[in-house]
């Protein structure tokens, strides 16, 4: 992050000399950041029409417009999001991705998220495939001291969330957080799994999960398009949780998935301490990218 | 994988190569083409310009643009180009002279080190009838430990760990244990890090520093982005890693990261993890996949056969022979064996990419005995003949009939077809310059 800010200072600063090559870096600063070829050639272009039809020659003025732009991009589909508690209990999220991204450690976090809120927290392991899924989940239920469901590995998922859903109504659980296998997008089976999954939850508590979540790896290039797309397709998340962004990577593919598939970001996640999330704030979100 | 690039780039060469001429702007178009395309599959955007612009550059540097065949040479640029930036060249596991060779696996979280870490062990243990065992050196994931030891399980590998230890502690004590017990191969999984993490890149030179691995292999996720170059030369510059496994290749990842890899840091991608089995793992061809990629490969051994038949300063002559209307049967037969050394006709048309065959079909057609027949007949020429077929009168056509064993109606046929070869030829060609050369059929 610090890198990105200090290049394009250094941007800002060089502008008077050429305007072609201002673009031109400005467009290398989005592309290093995943934002995309197209998305970036789109924002650039557009912020370039208002500068020229409005006149706009100062550098912090075209600063001002280019963040706006990119605020407007996020906003559009955050502004009134926040995140989802039901009015009646127990609120349930469901969590899904790919291998890797990070959902059980967001699991956990979201489950010391809600702790610290006072609320009663059950996890439910759902991941019964990976080996050892359920003693890292387990091991953070410990820790939190948090009731978990599991069943034995290679069983039915579906069963699983069911048991933990009864489980949830009978002792007045407030939020149940779901955790499921990483699977490929490109899995025809396992995205079908997951749309069961989904079944079973919506079923048992006559709604749809409260929010179903994906969560995308900050380091991911263009492919998390590919992931939001497919995984929409299978289970119409409700948001994106985009984890790691303690990397030198700055997960720009959101502003994409966001602009092009209305999938807002939910939360943020920054490191390997349970407190590491937070609630998605797009305005920080783009002001710590040009700040 | 890599189907995105593979199609764009089909598409891109199919249109350019409808073009007979290429203008610049045409050059240009197709460079950003390529760049989009490139930049969409995640190819670093600093390798991605230095590709265009080497690309750009040999283009224009060789004039051959001017030349006429530019679509052909292009293609061949762009493909020289793409080969230089995946590497060549591919490796297999390699041992240590000694016994056992150590194996270590780094990389960030989530990328399928212990995953890779048991796929690696068994894909040896399999192809190399090794004795393979692991160590968990991953303390920070709760029950890391544990997945790597109950996937081994499975599979008949053994593992080492010590949930009290620090992971150098760990990586010492579970050599020196496999080491009195035989093991041909070790393979130590690691935690996962951040490449800007500063105490754990030191553990891990710690450990690089205690065990000295014969390889280590930085696990790299296919679909990591624009920052893979520099996570991979963070990585590289603190330990000297030995080459790169590339996973999650299942995906519908356009693999720019393996690219651009090799291009910035120098190390190969030496396997690739295609897959939730533990089969699915491979050796990486990067040569295999430039072709892949440019769906071309035959096109090329047609082009390196051409370049290695034709003499250059030979067929600078001739077109300045066409020019002046001045080629002749000594001209005509030269390049005709010169295509022949490149193999038969069917070969040589079964070079051609799919969609230009039949068209060059229907306005050959010609088979190997034919040409048999034209050598024959050119062969039954006096000197003075092949310098000057204009001279060749009725009663040398029947010489030159009865010499080659055919007809004077063949023979007539050959000085017509001879004669609009001249004719189509001398069209081509203008003067000044070097223009390549437009072989006669």
């Amino acid at each position: 992050m610090q890198k990105l800010i200090k290049n394009l200072n250094f941007i800002w600063n060089k502008f008077r000399r050429t305007n072609e090559q201002f673009w031109d870096e400005i467009e290398e600063q989005l592309i290093l950041n995943d934002v995309g070829p197209q998305t970036t050639s789109l924002i650039i272009s557009s912020v370039r029409q208002e500068t020229l039809s409005g006149n706009i020659n100062y550098i912090d003025n075209i600063k001002e417009l280019l963040k706006k732009h990119l605020l407007d991009i996020m906003e559009e589909q955050s502004a009134d999001s926040g995140y989802i508690l039901s009015d009646k209990a127990p609120t349930v999220w469901m969590l899904a991705g790919v291998n890797g991204v990070g959902k059980t450690s967001s699991i956990a976090k979201l489950a010391k998220f809600f702790k610290d809120k006072g609320k009663q927290v059950l996890l439910t392991a759902a991941d019964t495939y990976r080996a050892a899924a359920y003693e890292q989940i387990d091991h953070f239920a410990q820790v939190l001291g948090l009731p978990i469901v599991h069943h034995q590995r290679y069983s039915d998922p579906g069963a699983v969330v069911y048991d933990s859903l009864e489980k949830a109504i009978a002792k007045g659980i407030d939020i149940v957080l779901i955790d499921t296998a990483g699977r490929m997008h490109t899995a025809y089976n396992l995205m079908e799994e997951l749309k069961k999954i989904k079944k079973v939850i919506t079923k048992k508590i006559s709604r749809e999960p409260d929010e179903t979540l994906i969560v995308l790896d900050s380091t991911t290039g263009q492919n998390a398009k590919q992931q939001a797309a497919i995984f929409r397709e299978a289970v119409q998340p409700s948001g994106i949780i985009l984890t790691k962004t303690d990397g030198t990577s700055k997960g720009g593919i959101v502003i994409t998935i966001t602009n092009e598939l209305k999938i807002p970001v939910k939360f943020i996640t920054s490191g390997e301490k349970l407190d590491n999330i937070e609630v998605f704030d797009a305005k920080k979100f783009i002001d710590s990218l040009f700040s | 994988m890599f189907e995105f690039l593979t199609a764009k780039f089909e598409d891109l060469f199919y249109k350019i190569r409808n073009k007979g001429k290429l203008s610049p702007q045409d050059l240009e178009v197709a460079l950003r083409e390529i760049r989009m395309a490139l930049l969409e599959a995640d190819v670093n955007f600093k390798v991605v310009k230095e590709f265009l612009e080497n690309i750009k550059a040999r283009a224009l540097g060789q004039n051959i643009l001017e030349s006429l065949t530019p679509t052909q040479q292009v293609i061949k640029i762009v493909n020289d180009e793409m080969i230089k930036m995946l590497g060549s060249g591919s490796s297999d596991a390699s041992f240590a002279g000694k016994p056992p060779t150590v194996y270590m696996l780094v990389g960030l979280q989530g990328t399928g080190k212990t995953t890779a870490t048991i796929k690696l062990a068994d894909f040896i243990k399999n192809k190399y009838q090794r004795k393979v065992s692991v160590i968990a050196a991953d303390i920070y994931r709760p029950a890391a430990a544990k997945q790597l030891s109950d996937n081994a399980s499975q599979h008949g590998i053994e593992v080492y760990h010590n949930e009290k230890a620090d992971p150098v502690t760990i990586a010492a004590e579970g050599l020196d244990f496999y080491r009195k017990s035989g093991a041909d191969v070790i393979i130590i999984d690691t935690a996962g890090r951040l490449q800007i993490d500063a105490d754990m890149m030191n553990e891990v030179a710690a450990i690089k520093k205690k065990v000295l691995p014969h390889q280590i292999l930085l696990v790299l996720d296919a679909m990591t982005g624009q920052e893979a170059v520099n996570i991979a030369q963070q990585f590289n510059e603190k330990l000297e890693f030995d080459g790169i496994i590339l996973t999650k290749l299942d995906s519908d990842t356009r693999g720019g990261a393996a690219l651009s890899i090799n291009h910035v840091v120098k190390k190969p991608v030496k396997f690739i993890s295609t897959g939730e089995k533990v089969e699915d793992f491979d050796i990486f061809h990067p040569d295999r996949i430039a072709s892949r990629i440019l769906g071309m490969g035959d096109v090329l051994t047609l082009i390196e056969k051409a370049e290695k038949v034709i003499d250059e300063k030979k067929a600078k002559e001739l077109e300045q022979k066409i020019f002046k209307n001045e080629m002749n049967f000594v001209d005509f037969i030269d390049q005709m064996k010169s295509i022949r050394k490149m193999g038969s006709l069917d070969k040589i048309f079964s070079m051609l990419p799919v969609q230009n065959r039949s068209k060059v079909l229907s306005n050959v057609n010609m088979d190997d005995s034919q040409l048999d027949r034209i050598e024959a007949m050119v062969n039954s020429m006096t000197v003075q003949e092949r310098l000057k077929p204009y001279i060749i009168n009725g009663s040398r056509k029947k010489r030159i009939a009865a010499g080659s064993g055919t007809s004077v109606g063949d023979v007539n046929k050959l000085l017509k077809q001879f004669s609009m070869a001249q004719q189509t030829l001398k069209q081509f060609s203008r003067p000044g310059g070097n223009k390549g050369f437009k072989l006669p059929f």
